[in-house]
């Protein structure tokens, strides 16, 4: 029965794309704060206003995230009869941005949740049933609101209190891709690994980056080693939102003993690239689901399609606490999934 | 807990004297402010009672409608604790949840939402404030 199986599986947790799914399509919207950062340029559309027009910060998130996916379409010359799926998610509750852009667009809809990791996250599974026959073409993205975010998880938007240095700001920003076998495109998916959770125990919810380095750190190490790979054979590893403290807690930790060697050379991380931290109050910088989503539907799709990136592994990096969670006294699990994808 | 000494070491460290500063300068002012709200009520003829009254109304409303004028929360970035213990800050601890719940109805968003932040503050009060009367009846007694 399973000689017709082809096994995809590399090493202990890496697997590979072996048609390699294309992107063929990406879309990236921006808040106004985001769009008066470094990445503004590369962002299809940046927001004057972050309500959108709307009644609601859930309803805007929702326009938005709907927005970066009609961009996507546009982009991959595909309309809503094309796609097969819509794989995406953001950070509330029942994934409300989400679902209620899905109920608007009207085409067969997953929600993925993986906090600020639901973008590589959603890659990895749309790219998955593209190169298993299952769909032709699926769109996938990821979208977080700062203003959605603060009420859930923190304090109203107009209560006057101090953020911990430590703290990271909630990018408002979404991103989606279309995948397909259908469309031709230079970029395409050739492995990916599905992260475990690792717990370092931080219980502080204003110590995100500390808390999801060693996840990265985990997905990373395990993609390049069944792989084969060094970090130098990537011409970009980009984690999600480390933020600037996580990103050099990864960095100290991976070249320390070499364990990843000459890793800083080619990384980066959307949280930390998002803001300029010498003109934004934002302490150690971005997070969100949208933050490394509009980061990779915008700046890398852009740069990998000229060739100026010819290998990248996209690893977006999530902390999956709940609101009530940390007050009943758990810590904060981190996650990363991986993505490599190559200029062909 | 070894890895959080380790992941403390890449926290920038607070600033703590500026803060504060930043604190005193705030707090200052705003008490500053309530002295002289009670001053000019007095000067006006009302004794201290009635101006100590007039006073904690002048502040608790001028905080709510700097709070809906979006202003509060810069004041509390900066200001710290100095916003935040003032009546001034409680008041913004009310109105803050308030607002930002409105949309989801007046009874089961900004009724129900309304006291989510200074909720705990009251609950704490009253439990201290019913505790240390019990006992100052008990020492009366002794």
């Amino acid at each position: 029965m399973s000689g017709n199986k082809t096994c995809r599986r590399i090493g202990r947790r890496t697997f590979e794309y072996i048609s390699r799914p294309s992107v063929a399509g990406a879309g990236s919207v921006a808040g106004e704060m985001e769009g008066q950062g470094p990445q503004a340029e590369w962002f299809d559309v940046v927001l004057n206003d972050d309500r959108m027009g709307q009644a609601t910060w859930e309803k805007a998130e929702s326009k938005m995230l709907g927005t970066a996916v009609e961009y996507a379409m546009k982009d991959a010359g595909v309309s809503r009869r094309d796609v097969d799926a819509i794989l995406c998610g953001d950070l509330l509750n029942q994934l409300m941005a989400s679902s209620f852009m899905a109920r608007d667009l009207a085409v067969p809809f997953l929600g993925v949740y993986g906090a600020c990791s639901t973008m590589t996250e959603s890659m990895l599974l749309g790219g998955a049933l593209v190169d298993g026959g299952y769909c032709r073409t699926v769109i996938t993205g990821a979208s977080s609101h700062f203003s959605t975010a603060e009420r859930q998880f923190r304090m109203p938007l107009e209560h006057g209190n101090q953020r911990a240095l430590s703290a990271q700001w909630t990018a408002t920003a979404a991103g989606a891709l279309v995948i397909s076998s259908e469309q031709d495109s230079h970029m395409r998916l050739t492995h990916a690994t599905i992260g475990r959770i690792v717990d370092p125990g931080i219980m502080d919810s204003s110590c995100m980056g500390a808390a999801m380095a060693p996840a990265a750190f985990h997905t990373i190490q395990n993609h390049l080693r069944d792989l084969g790979r060094k970090p130098l054979d990537y011409d970009l590893i980009l984690t999600g939102d480390l933020g600037s403290i996580g990103r050099r807690i990864l960095v100290d930790f991976s070249e320390r003993g070499s364990k990843l060697p000459h890793l800083s050379e080619v990384y980066d991380d959307c949280g930390a690239m998002m803001y300029d931290v010498s003109r934004q109050d934002v302490h150690a910088g971005g997070s969100g689901c949208g933050c490394s989503g509009s980061i990779i539907a915008g700046r890398i799709c852009k740069e990998m399609r000229e060739g100026k990136i010819r290998r990248a592994m996209l690893v977006s990096t999530g902390a999956l606490m709940s609101t009530i969670s940390t007050q009943q006294g758990e810590s904060i699990p981190g996650i990363a999934h991986a993505v490599t994808v190559e200029y062909v | 807990m070894k890895y959080n000494q380790y992941a403390d070491g890449f926290s920038p460290a607070p600033t703590c004297l500026k803060n504060c500063l930043l604190a005193f300068l705030t707090g200052g002012a705003i008490c500053e402010t309530g002295h002289l709200i009670r001053a000019a009520v007095m000067s006006a003829g009302a004794d201290a009672e009635t101006a100590g009254m007039w006073t904690t109304v002048a502040l608790i409303c001028t905080a709510q409608l700097i709070t809906g004028l979006g202003w509060y929360n810069t004041l509390g970035r900066i200001g710290g604790a100095g916003a935040a213990v003032p009546i001034t800050g409680f008041a913004n601890s009310v109105v803050s949840p308030a607002l930002e719940y409105k949309k989801e109805g007046i009874i089961l968003g900004t009724g129900a939402k309304i006291f989510s932040l200074s909720g705990p503050v009251l609950a704490v009060g009253f439990s201290v404030s019913a505790a240390a009367g019990i006992l100052y009846k008990l020492l009366g007694l002794l």
